[in-house]
């Protein structure tokens, strides 16, 4: 059984069908690609898995347990973490406060261990410092912990956000555009990074990219969505080719 | 109790100390006038106001304007249990401040379910509107004297309970913001929508932050109540509401000691100048107006980080390393 399972999404505004009739298994453990033009509804097939909107029609289940309907929250306790096309971080939080919000729910002190500082604060402040740092590590960012999150670079706030996704613990992390605006160093450099994540916490990822060198280089099977509409789906070197996909892209 | 007693913690302790002996000494020696002597337990209680304040403003990121509403309806709940109560003061006073802390905690409650669905400046209009409608029933309330005041609250209040008291507000909350939860509460200032995302329960920290800060508020409304042993509602309206907002934005958004030094400057400001009468009001506008552009002072704010923060200042250093 797929890790997660999508079937016949669909989401309408009004009048307009944003997406429709959008079908995916992802495979647990998979490097999973969505690319389409600009408008395509990418952002909000992510909108809907993470129940920002609710879709319309149709359904979708991760691990078998149906998710349809659910809300944010409940998703992201369910294990569904996601990234932003443009970058939300904590802007006026620290880059370790930033992962530490990711890990809020890992730990369970109450308010009044906080409050009078009881054996359990300092057990799991102490937990959560040290899984901060190995996040934080894997994205090289360890020193620059006590930076504002605003402050950082751009291409360290896009790694920062996958970090403090990470830090949720989640089942599927869904990436939105992770290497829009980097330059080519960044982008190879990034591509590393996620086939890093994926073979160390051995994460089942979806993104959404642009960049065709990124998702041809790394994604093992994508998705080609067009005006809310599935056009293709298989192998990048195949779906690429596909005289449809390149239509879509480059025009007749 | 090893982790409690670090360098920090007893620096902070022996702060604590030596301020209240300061106080102590100075009373007793007779440097205090009376007029300066009377400042002291307004000062403290204006510090609890701007303390409790600064976590929805400064931490939550909601604007709130009827602050003085959570001070009166705790203050009028504590000062009502002390007038028909017949105790003796050391158990009557603490169960007046716990009544009126947890009276206004319910306000506080209350005025956090339609900040769940407002944001900004419709926020805080809702938080303005429940102020002045606070002030409006209690002026026509009969049984708490209506527009005349309660009249015949024991003046309990003094410079070491509300010292006692201001000091556990600051503590209490600068352990919540510094706690799990504090940061879930600034991560909704920052971006709710990651931070929904992130798997915070949104609608729990904003309800906990204005329980909070209700809670500290109407405990500073008991104290302020048994200090003068008359209560009017005039006093609670949209300025006293401002006035303590100033105090937080004046201190910077999201800094504890920052409202710390606002409130006691706010404070005494108006009293200090009261020999300059005509001139008063003008010198404590010039002044505010000077602070505010202080604040926004990109020298003096890395100054004042450098004196608050070392880990501030090590961010700083490897900045201008970097910058070489």
């Amino acid at each position: 059984m797929a890790l997660l399972e999508v079937k016949n999404l669909g989401i309408s505004f009004g009048g307009l069908r944003a997406v429709d009739g959008f079908n995916v298994n992802i495979e647990k453990g998979a490097l999973y690609g969505l690319i389409g033009p600009n408008g395509a509804g990418k952002t909000t097939v992510f909108n809907m898995l993470t129940g920002v909107y609710q879709p319309t029609v149709g359904s979708f289940s991760l691990d078998g347990e149906n998710l349809t309907g659910k809300s944010t929250l409940e998703i992201a306790h369910k294990g569904i973490a996601r990234t932003f096309q443009n970058i939300r971080l904590f802007g006026k939080m620290t880059v370790q406060d930033n992962v530490k919000v990711g890990l809020h729910n890992h730990v369970k002190y109450g308010l009044a261990s906080g409050i009078f500082r009881l054996p359990g604060y300092f057990r799991d402040e102490k937990y959560l410092d040290e899984r901060a740092k190995e996040l934080l590590d894997v994205f090289g960012l360890y020193g620059e912990r006590d930076y504002l999150a605003s402050n950082l670079p751009y291409g360290k706030q896009r790694k920062l956000e996958i970090a403090r996704a990470l830090a949720t613990g989640p089942k599927l992390l869904l990436l939105d555009e992770p290497a829009a605006g980097m330059n080519p160093n960044e982008t190879g450099e990034l591509m590393e990074t996620i086939h890093f994540v994926r073979d160390t916490f051995d994460m089942t990822i979806l993104l959404i990219e642009h960049d065709m060198k990124l998702v041809s280089g790394i994604c093992e099977e994508i998705t080609v969505l067009n005006f809310g509409q599935m056009l293709a789906q298989g192998k990048p070197s195949e779906v690429l080719n596909d005289p449809k996909v390149i239509v879509a892209y480059l025009g007749e | 109790m090893k982790k409690l007693l670090t360098k920090k913690n007893l620096a902070a302790l022996l702060l604590i100390i030596a301020i209240y002996a300061l106080l102590f000494a100075c009373d007793h020696l007779g440097v205090f006038n009376r007029q300066s002597k009377a400042l002291l337990v307004p000062i403290g209680i204006n510090i609890m106001l701007a303390v409790s304040l600064s976590l929805l403003v400064g931490f939550l990121g909601e604007l709130s304007l009827g602050h003085a509403g959570f001070m009166s309806v705790g203050a009028y709940a504590g000062c009502m249990f002390t007038i028909h109560m017949d105790l003796p003061m050391a158990v009557e006073l603490p169960l007046a401040m716990l009544l009126g802390g947890v009276v206004a905690a319910v306000f506080g409650f209350l005025i956090g379910i339609p900040a769940l669905r407002l944001k900004g400046d419709y926020l805080a209009i809702v938080t303005l509107a429940f102020g002045e409608i606070i002030r409006s029933v209690l002026n026509n309330l009969g049984l708490v004297g209506g527009s005349g005041g309660l009249n015949g609250i024991p003046k309990y209040s003094n410079y070491t309970i509300v010292y006692v008291m201001m000091v556990i507000t600051i503590i209490v909350i600068a352990n919540l913001v510094h706690s799990r939860h504090g940061r879930a509460i600034c991560s909704i200032r920052d971006n709710v929508i990651a931070s929904e995302a992130m798997g915070i329960p949104v609608v729990y920290y904003k309800l906990m932050a204005f329980v909070a800060a209700a809670f500290f508020a109407g405990i500073a409304g008991v104290l302020y109540g048994h200090n003068l042993g008359i209560l009017k509602p005039s006093t609670f309206d949209f300025n006293k509401s401002i006035e303590i907002l100033v105090m937080v934005v004046m201190g910077g958004m999201g800094s504890l000691p920052g409202a710390v030094i606002a409130a006691i400057i706010i404070t005494v400001l108006p009293e200090a100048l009261r020999g300059l009468s005509d001139y008063r009001m003008l010198i404590y506008a010039v002044v505010l107006i000077a602070m505010m552009l202080l604040n926004n002072n990109a020298r003096f704010n890395s100054f004042k980080q450098r004196l608050f923060s070392k880990r501030a200042a090590r961010q700083g250093a490897q900045l201008t390393k970097e910058g070489e």
